[in-house]
């Protein structure tokens, strides 16, 4: 089975690296480019039967870093 | 006092540690691998600085996983000393010795430069030398010092006097100019800034020394 898992800053967390992107867009021509956040996608191919709370305990520990990030799980 | 430096693949700080730990201390550190599961018998732990793991995931994520890791955290735990120092302090947040965060500098540059530091706290067995107030310069080198914590971990800390070295002006955009924070106890020590490189006079400075003095004085008066 596969999993993935969206790791993104918490609100308030300044995103300086989404910031420069944000701006690089701008400069390219993209004025509807407002705000952009950066995040992480990470694929998980797992044994079968590999339960969420199991994934869960993968971001909580290692995955993402729960002062500064927020991760979401999806199961394929 | 003895003294091991824990090495990581991707360190690159560990011998410039040793150093500085063999010139003040007298005695040569114990190189520690990070695969080791036992520490020898020390009484301070340098986690140095450096790049392990490539920064692969989040900066010191991984070799937070290691497994020196968890006697690191017994050691500290028992009260032996540890000097987290730049990618050594992010190791430190991402185990849960220290609260916190260190993000991406704010002006995404790499610094590489001497920067002036405010001792906050003087209270501390890393600090005992300093004079309370004072401003040092230690070179920084990082791409990721930019201490990040939530309000009520910030005024915590703050009020605990666990601030103990303050940047004297914005380098990376940390919250408050954090630069060295410790844990409750003061035992655990992370900073971003370069004691080790600051020891002696070819190095273009020797600010750095003090805190290695502090650690030695207080074994002595122990």
């Amino acid at each position: 089975m596969k999993a993935k898992v969206y790791v993104t800053l918490k609100n308030g967390v300044l995103d300086p690296q989404g910031k420069a992107i944000c701006h690089a867009l701008e400069s390219l021509g993209f004025d509807e480019a407002q705000d952009v956040r950066q995040g992480k996608f990470i694929e998980l191919e797992l044994a079968d039967g590999t339960s969420e709370a199991r994934i869960e305990e993968m971001c909580r520990k290692l995955l993402a870093n729960t002062v500064i990030e927020n991760y979401r799980i999806e199961i394929a | 006092m003895k003294s091991a430096v824990i090495v990581f693949p991707g360190s690159n700080c560990d011998r410039d540690m040793a150093v500085a730990l063999r010139e003040v201390t007298g005695r040569a550190p114990a190189m520690v691998w990070h695969r080791e599961t036992v520490l020898p018998d020390v009484d301070v732990i340098a986690l140095p600085g450096g790049f392990s793991y490539g920064d692969y995931l989040r900066t010191g994520a991984i070799s937070a996983q290691s497994p020196i890791m968890a006697a690191v955290k017994r050691a500290a735990e028992q009260g032996r000393f540890v000097l987290g120092v730049c990618n050594g302090f992010q190791v430190l947040t991402e185990t849960g010795l220290l609260p916190g965060a260190l993000m991406r500098n704010a002006g995404l540059d790499f610094v590489c430069r001497d920067v002036p530091l405010t001792v906050e706290n003087t209270q501390t067995a890393f600090t005992s030398a300093y004079k309370a107030g004072e401003t040092i310069h230690i070179p920084v080198a990082h791409h990721d010092g930019n201490y990040f914590a939530d309000t009520d971990t910030l005024d915590r800390i703050e009020g605990e006097g666990r601030v103990v070295f303050r940047y004297a002006e914005d380098v990376n955009g940390a919250q408050r100019r954090i630069a060295g924070i410790v844990n409750e106890t003061g035992n655990v020590l992370g900073m971003m800034p370069h004691p080790e490189r600051a020891i002696e006079v070819a190095q273009g400075g020797t600010d750095g020394r003090r805190l290695f003095e502090g650690l030695v004085r207080a074994f002595v008066d122990a």
